[in-house]
């Protein structure tokens, strides 16, 4: 069953008399229990159209719903049942008031979905020893650290155990150790507690680790669609790189693109690079090949395309280049205080090489 | 109903918040006290005909002036508050949850009502401490009128607050609306002293109705034209700009 169906949603934004389509004609399905990760570049709309999901943005076209309300006729029936975790970096941050204690801000919470205090207090208790946030209640939130704050906000749109949560940009700013602490978490919410789990990201990695599929928007159009691993599997083969004996190498490069499941090879003194389908199934073949031949193999590689060729590929551009804001409004407001330390936080890309 | 628990969770929140940081609180206070010592033992020295009071009661012209002075400021400058929740993202976080969005509102508008109200209490002891003499009919007429001001400048100074978005745009927009206005009420010294131009400016600002009739009181008169001005004045500002501040916390876009 889905549980976020959305069709044909737009938004167009005019400020200064200049129109932007920030978002123009989004088709969106999740179906009931799924992590669902949302990618794009800077100003790609993907923002916009998690505001459109959450009621925070009405849509200029479309529509939408989400677990189970009509999100233009009953906003209030889809913020009753979904989760939501701002983006903690940018204009505004993560949701937390600095001067209130971790409890308070879990009990507030729970009061504002109209919980009574018995069923709030034990959902806090729960919530704090599910995010390792136990023994903290009576912290004031700007003394927690990044991870911990992060894990109260999302705690907080956890509270009215919502059966689909938002969460806007989860990991961005923290260390590596605290957002695969965090994956753990997101992991658990889907497998613990059937939630729907539906991400925004920078990090495609994290869209890779943690995503059962993948939306992919560029100038406010989803441009793909699918599993990491389809979507990896879309739009390249894998590369197996092979290392013979320079004298050997043009022998081998005939032989290898004779056989049918090499699509391009490219040589240079002793170094085979081949694109393949289904690299695993192909490297025992390739292998037998050789040795019937009689070349000498010194060394053999099989190596994935990352999401982040897949989203070169798409858009021409890579994410990690951007900063990790994308509100269309924001732009046209003055500029003011950014925190820097997003751009600073980029994951170093290297060479994510599988086996 | 809904609207009503949900404005007193909002409002349970923001009381805790200030109580603990009181320091606002108490600096808003400062400012009248100050006055009240330091300016106002100067008025006993004029000539009890130029303040519009009998003889020996200076108090009764100066401590309305000082009320709705603590209102003017205490309620205009609120929306700072909520450009910080704002940027926190607290605001944000809160129109994603079924709560009411006029509640958002309505809630921190409560909690400087309630504010107020106490810094009026402490203002009111301290001017009957320097030689006010007041009935109790007087002093709770100018706690309503108080209470109307507070409830509308509260309203659209969190509306502004949430438009703009930035205290830079917000503390110089506030500043230019609310010193002329206060110049032009006759806290410190009655209107009519001046040249007629400037009692004739001086008759724009709604606060001037409302001091007048807050005087009215205090030298308990509580029925004529003054009175029925100064409540028509104080009920309809309150009126548009709670109806103002309810429109921006009610746009589905913010």
């Amino acid at each position: 069953m889905a549980i976020i169906e959305a069709r044909g949603l737009a938004r167009t934004f005019t400020s200064r008399k200049r129109t932007v389509e920030a978002v123009r004609g989004v088709d969106l399905t999740v179906a009931d229990g799924e992590i669902v990760g949302f990618l794009g570049p800077n100003g790609a709309g993907k923002t916009t159209t998690l505001r459109m999901l959450t009621t925070l943005l009405k849509p200029t076209a479309g529509s939408a719903t989400v677990a189970g309300a009509d999100l233009l006729r009953d906003p209030v029936g889809v913020r009753r049942r979904i989760g939501y975790v701002p983006q903690a970096i940018g204009a505004t941050m993560g949701g937390t008031d600095p001067s209130c204690l971790v409890r308070e801000e879990l009990l507030d919470q729970a009061a504002l979905y109209h919980m009574g205090r018995d069923d709030a207090v034990r959902r806090a208790r729960l919530l704090t020893d599910q995010l390792d946030l136990t023994g903290l209640d009576q912290r004031l939130v700007k003394t927690l650290s990044g991870g911990q704050r992060r894990r109260l906000e999302i705690a907080l749109g956890l509270v009215h155990e919502p059966r689909l949560v938002f969460l806007d940009e989860p990991t961005t700013g923290l260390d590596p150790q605290a957002r695969s602490n965090l994956w753990d978490h997101i992991r658990g919410l889907r497998s613990d507690l059937g939630t729907t789990v539906f991400l925004t990201t920078h990090y495609l990695e994290e869209a890779d680790a943690l995503c059962d599929r993948v939306f992919i928007i560029d100038h406010g159009m989803i441009v793909a669609e699918g599993t990491p691993d389809a979507l990896k599997r879309r739009i390249s083969g894998d590369v197996v790189s092979l290392s013979v004996d320079a004298g050997a190498t043009a022998d081998a490069a005939a032989l290898l693109r004779a056989q049918a499941l090499v699509r391009d090879i490219s040589s240079a003194d002793g170094t085979l690079r081949l694109t393949v389908e289904h690299g695993e199934e192909a490297l025992p073949l390739l292998l037998r090949v050789l040795d019937a031949a009689g070349v000498t193999l010194h060394s053999i590689n099989l190596s994935r395309p990352t999401l982040d060729d897949v989203f070169l590929t798409l858009t021409g551009r890579s994410l990690r280049d951007d900063a990790p804001n994308d509100r269309p409004e924001d732009a046209a407001a003055p500029p003011r205080e950014r925190r820097s330390a997003a751009q600073e936080d980029a994951v170093p890309a290297g060479t994510a090489t599988k086996e | 109903m809904s609207f009503l628990r949900d404005t007193m969770v909002i409002f349970r929140r923001q009381e805790k918040l200030a109580l603990r940081n009181p320091a606002w609180v108490i600096i808003g206070l400062t400012q009248p006290i100050l006055y009240l010592a330091l300016f106002g033992p100067l008025l006993t020295r004029l000539p009890a005909s130029s303040l519009g009071v009998p003889a020996g009661n200076a108090y009764k012209f100066f401590v309305p002036g000082l009320l709705i002075q603590l209102g003017l400021f205490g309620s205009t400058f609120v929306g700072f508050t909520i450009i910080a929740d704002w940027r926190s993202g607290v605001i944000e976080r809160f129109r994603v949850t079924p709560v009411s969005r006029l509640a958002i509102m309505a809630g921190r508008v409560l909690r400087d009502v309630v504010t107020l109200v106490v810094q009026a209490l402490v203002l009111v002891l301290a001017g009957l401490a320097f030689g006010l003499r007041a009935q109790l009919g007087a002093i709770l007429i100018s706690f309503g009128f108080i209470v109307l001001v507070a409830v509308g400048l509260a309203s659209v100074s969190y509306a502004t607050g949430l438009l703009t978005k930035s205290e830079d745009a917000f503390a110089p927009m506030v500043n230019t609306i609310v010193v002329p206005l206060m110049l032009l009420s006759g806290i410190m010294l009655p209107m009519t002293l001046g040249p007629g131009w400037l009692q004739g400016i001086a008759r724009i600002s709604p606060f001037r109705y409302i001091i007048d009739a807050m005087r009215e009181a205090f030298q308990g008169h509580y029925f004529n034209t003054i009175m029925v001005e100064g409540i028509a004045v104080a009920a309809g500002m309150a009126a548009m700009f709670l109806w103002l501040g309810s429109r921006v916390f009610l746009r589905e876009n913010a």
